[in-house]
């Protein structure tokens, strides 16, 4: 293998690296979308088989629709992302792509098996018996799964990098499985963001027939609508909380800087504070409630314990503090609010024998859809902003990593207008769908006009 | 095969990759463009929904080629993958921009209603379906014609792709897009029995396809004022074999399809597109960019290895899986009778009223148990022990809400 491509001069870093943020901004929320909704469409279709109650099927298929739509839209973003790896960072790509490539390559193929089985299930309703159409719908679940963990691999790598030896630039002594699955990242973000993707589809998909409930749309069919995203979401959340807490314990261990960024902890320490709110200035955190020797206790288990501060690297290798900060503050303030919400649903649900009845509850349920996407990009910021200026952590830097083309500015506002307009586009189809009277699901038309290519 | 080595190996599968999305995705782009093309009025109708719905099952599955031809050639040749990404920047935003157009155009077709609105989406489809494969043709051709150096954008952002070569690289690729579309879509036709359209397919296909030889000829004469480095390679052997093959082979559809043996002109249209891929590959061999061969380009061993072994266990997993799609979509409808005779309940009513609640004190048990594993636990072992308990927690409390009891 040849060196690197060796370093460029680049204007427009910062508009790159915008770029490739926004594409994930719309990319990762659908996504959410393939990893969550086959399970809870499945779920429908499986209370139908065992009820033989023509709602649940009514509602499986309404969803499918959903499910299938959103899934190309996830398609497209995720095709646009692949591309612009190459195309914003080539030098990362053409240094390291030996290392994490295969990550990409696995997850490849479980796209493959999730597309074929979409096609299958979403053409298949009243074509396969029922025990066989349901079965089509497990791969995509499955898949779904492998889907996030190989491409999780690569950002666990790009945290936590090793399974190579740098030589003068060049990578040698490559061992990727090491590189991708012997990293500490990858356990936390798995798991933290397999639970995301249930927590982001279950309240989105409950707040839409939660605004129903409020407007008096309120028959059998929206209940159950409502209470099968929504009770997945609910035990989503307070665990997600403990997972949460497992990954900033991890991050403590192997990305100090991104802790310090994350707590806004200018100096090295013992017995270091804990603050809420407030806003990093001169080294420190101006304003919000401080908890004595609680990041200590938190990150560490120990009061005492020592909290390496941002002044233990320099300045040109620290994150931009207030970025990271409020973005982490933020996702934790919302998974604290979704624990607490859905701790009162669980509770009525297991004590009451009942849904929750107050108008509150409904609006606070409006609330958390779009909340949790908020938490969502959030912790992505935490991750990917608290990791700068290192593409891949203490190995290349981002301006390393970048290209040398012209054009970014307006390769940039191109996709901004063309993003916007599929989220117009995803807004229209949801509206039509919602929208599309119950009696055009009973009895879906026949759709024999299929043909191979 | 003879000397065939583990760095080109990747490459090779790489290859079978870029002709299986050239001739599944390119009939996908094709129809949309016959969607464009197809008048007005109810015939013109019946072109656009027979395009559409002969596409819609698969052509998710047929755009994942795309993915798997980045994804091998990242991995495999890394240097290669960024000098073409980098200076064809310009290329591929543009075929990006149409497969988004396609994509979204799909998505929004399941949505519509009224011929208005299915009208505009299915000029979405078209205007992606034009840009796209022109634009991944434009590309092959600079990499063709040696306009893309090793390097981080060391070559031009325009005129690296937009030449003549690449022009008429382009042009090609919507010919043929159309053609084998054209194809397929007739003998769709034909097993659906619609015999108006199958001719107005057949008349596309036997047009396309004389165009098409047409600008195989004229982009012969070009290729070789312009790029005489590859004119040369793709003339001598071993690569002019697999060019005349192509040539072969697309003559043999053209009196296939005025024949109406539909049918064998799929396998043949296929075929010829097949060639001219291997005829570019034998002509650039051993170069993959100027000044860089395939084995210099190629990751280490142990990665290749991996790689191919991963190609491999993959492609276990995903020709049965394509097979299925394929066969029951060819089946034109998945099965004769829609079998929704209800089954009956697989299990009783589970949830008694103290089943219940142990499943909920088992479930708050994990959760509590779980959390402690999490949180207190250093090393993988309690980790993986707290993960699974968590896990545990929410399986037992869906099962425990499970009922649809909760009324107000
Ligand atoms: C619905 C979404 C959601 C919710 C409610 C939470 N998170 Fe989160 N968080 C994410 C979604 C997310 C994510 C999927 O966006 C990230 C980005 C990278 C990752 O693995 O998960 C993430 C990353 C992330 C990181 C950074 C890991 C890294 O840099 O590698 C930490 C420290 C936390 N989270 C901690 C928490 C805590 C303590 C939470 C609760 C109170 C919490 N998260 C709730
Ligand atoms: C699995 C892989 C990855 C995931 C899930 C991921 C996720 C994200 C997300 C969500 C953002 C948005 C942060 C924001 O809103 O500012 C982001 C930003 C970014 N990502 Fe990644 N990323 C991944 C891999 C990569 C790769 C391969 C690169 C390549 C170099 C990369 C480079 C960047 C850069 C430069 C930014 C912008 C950071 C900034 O604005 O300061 N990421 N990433
Ligand atoms: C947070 C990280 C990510 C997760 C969890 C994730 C997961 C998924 C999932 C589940 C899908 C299936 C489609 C859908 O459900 O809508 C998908 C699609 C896709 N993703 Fe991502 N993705 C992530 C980031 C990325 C990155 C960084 C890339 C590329 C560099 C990428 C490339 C793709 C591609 C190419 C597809 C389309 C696959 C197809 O054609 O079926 N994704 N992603």
């Amino acid at each position: 293998m040849i060196a690197a491509l060796g370093p460029v001069e680049q204007a427009y870093l910062l508009e790159a690296r915008q770029m490739q943020a926004l594409s994930f901004a719309v990319h990762i929320p659908l996504v959410c979308f393939g990893i969550a909704f086959p399970a809870m469409v499945l779920r429908a279709e499986w209370l139908w088989m065992r009820t033989g109650d023509e709602i649940y099927r009514v509602l499986a298929m309404r969803w499918t629709k959903v499910m299938v739509a959103l899934f190309a839209c996830g398609v497209v973003t995720g095709t646009i992302l692949s591309f612009e790896m190459g195309l914003l960072w080539p030098n990362f790509m053409g240094t390291f792509g030996a290392v994490f490539g295969l990550g990409f390559a696995l997850e490849g193929f479980s796209f493959f098996v999730e597309a074929i089985f979409i096609g299958i299930y979403v053409y298949g309703w009243n074509r396969l018996s029922p025990r066989a159409h349901f079965a089509c719908g497990i791969p995509i679940v499955l898949a779904g799964l492998t889907g996030s963990l190989f491409v999780l691999a690569v950002n666990a790598w790009m945290n936590d990098p090793g399974g190579f030896k740098m030589r003068d630039g060049v990578v040698t002594d490559v061992d990727p499985i090491e590189a991708l699955f012997g990293n500490s990242h990858l356990a936390y973000e798995l798991v933290h963001m397999y639970l995301a993707g249930f927590i982001v589809t279950g309240f989105l998909v409950a707040a839409a027939y939660a605004v129903g409930r409020l407007r008096g749309r309120w028959g059998r069919y929206e209940r159950i609508a409502l209470t099968i995203p929504l009770t997945v979401a609910a035990l989503a959340a307070p665990a997600q909380v403990v997972v949460g807490d497992w990954a900033a314990r991890e991050v403590a261990k192997s990305q100090p800087t991104k802790l310090a960024a994350l707590e806004g902890v200018g100096r090295t320490e013992r017995g270091a504070a804990l603050h809420l709110g407030g806003w990093y200035q001169d080294g420190e955190v101006k304003g919000g409630i401080a908890i004595p020797k609680g990041l200590s206790l938190l990150a560490f288990h120990d009061p005492e314990a020592e909290v390496e501060g941002l002044d233990a690297v320099p300045a040109a290798d620290r994150p931009p503090v207030n970025v990271v900060r409020v973005a982490f503050q933020l996702m934790v303030s919302i998974g604290t609010f979704l624990a607490a919400l859905s701790a009162w649903y669980l509770f009525i649900r297991v004590r009451k024998k009942r849904m929750p009845s107050g108008k509150w509850f409904y609006r606070l349920l409006v609330l958390a859809g779009p909340a949790s996407v908020v938490a969502l990009i959030s912790g992505w910021v935490t991750t990917e902003v608290g990791r700068q200026p290192w593409v891949v952590y203490k190995v290349m830097r981002t301006n390393e990593a970048v290209t040398a083309a012209d054009g970014i500015p307006l390769g940039y506002a191109t996709l901004a207008t063309f993003y916007a307009g599929l989220i117009v586009a995803i807004a229209w189809i949801l509206r039509r769908l919602a929208k599309a009277p119950m009696a055009a699901d009973a009895e879906p038309e026949p759709e024999h006009r299929t043909a191979a290519v | 095969m003879l000397g065939l080595e583990l760095y080109e190996l990747p490459l090779l599968f790489a290859l079978q990759g870029v002709v299986l999305y050239a001739v599944l995705a390119g009939a996908d782009f094709g129809a949309g463009i016959w969607q464009l093309l197809s008048g007005r009025g109810e015939r013109g109708t019946r072109i656009r929904e027979h395009a559409h719905h002969a596409m819609a099952p698969v052509w998710e599955a047929n755009h994942v080629w795309l993915i798997f031809v980045l994804v091998v050639v990242w991995t495999g040749y890394p240097i290669a993958f960024a000098s073409i990404a980098s200076t064809l920047a310009v290329a591929l935003t543009a075929a990006g921009l149409g497969i988004i157009l396609r994509g979204v155009a799909y998505a929004l077709r399941s949505a519509s209603s009224g011929a208005a609105e299915v009208r505009a989406i299915d000029t979405l489809t078209a205007v992606g379906s034009l840009l796209a494969p022109f634009a991944l043709a434009a590309a092959a051709g600079a990499i063709a014609s040696q306009r893309v150096p090793v390097g981080n954008a060391t070559g031009d952002l325009y005129s690296s792709w937009l030449n003549p070569t690449s022009l008429m690289a382009g042009v090609l690729a919507l010919l043929s897009s159309a053609h084998l579309a054209a194809v397929y879509l007739a003998a769709d036709a034909r097993r659906e029995g619609d015999e108006e359209l199958v001719e107005a397919f057949r008349a596309r296909a036997l047009v396309t396809g004389a165009l098409a030889g047409v600008a195989a000829v004229a982009g012969a004469i070009v290729v070789r004022s312009d790029a005489r480095w590859i004119f040369d390679r793709l003339v001598d052997t071993p690569a002019v074999l697999s060019v005349g093959l192509s040539l072969l082979a697309g003559a043999a559809t053209l009196a296939l399809v005025a024949r109406r043996r539909l049918g064998a002109a799929r396998i043949s249209a296929a075929l010829a597109v097949a060639a001219v891929v291997g005829g570019w590959a034998l002509a650039q061999n051993p170069v993959l960019l100027p000044g860089l061969t395939v084995r210099e380009a190629a990751a280490p061993d142990n990665v290749m290895v991996l790689l191919v072994i991963s190609i491999v266990a993959g492609g276990l997993v995903l020709f049965p899986s394509l097979a299925l799609l394929f066969r029951l979509v060819l089946r034109g409808s998945f099965s004769a009778e829609p079998a929704i005779a209800r089954e009956p309940s697989l299990a009783g009513p589970s949830s008694g009223l103290t089943a219940t609640l142990t499943a909920t004190r088992l479930a708050g048990a994990c959760f509590a148990v779980g959390a402690a594993f999490l949180v207190i636990g250093e090393g993988a072992w309690p980790h993986a022990i707290g993960v699974a308990l968590l896990t545990a927690f929410i399986v037992l409390g869906l099962s425990a809400l499970a009922g649809e009891d909760a009324r107000e």
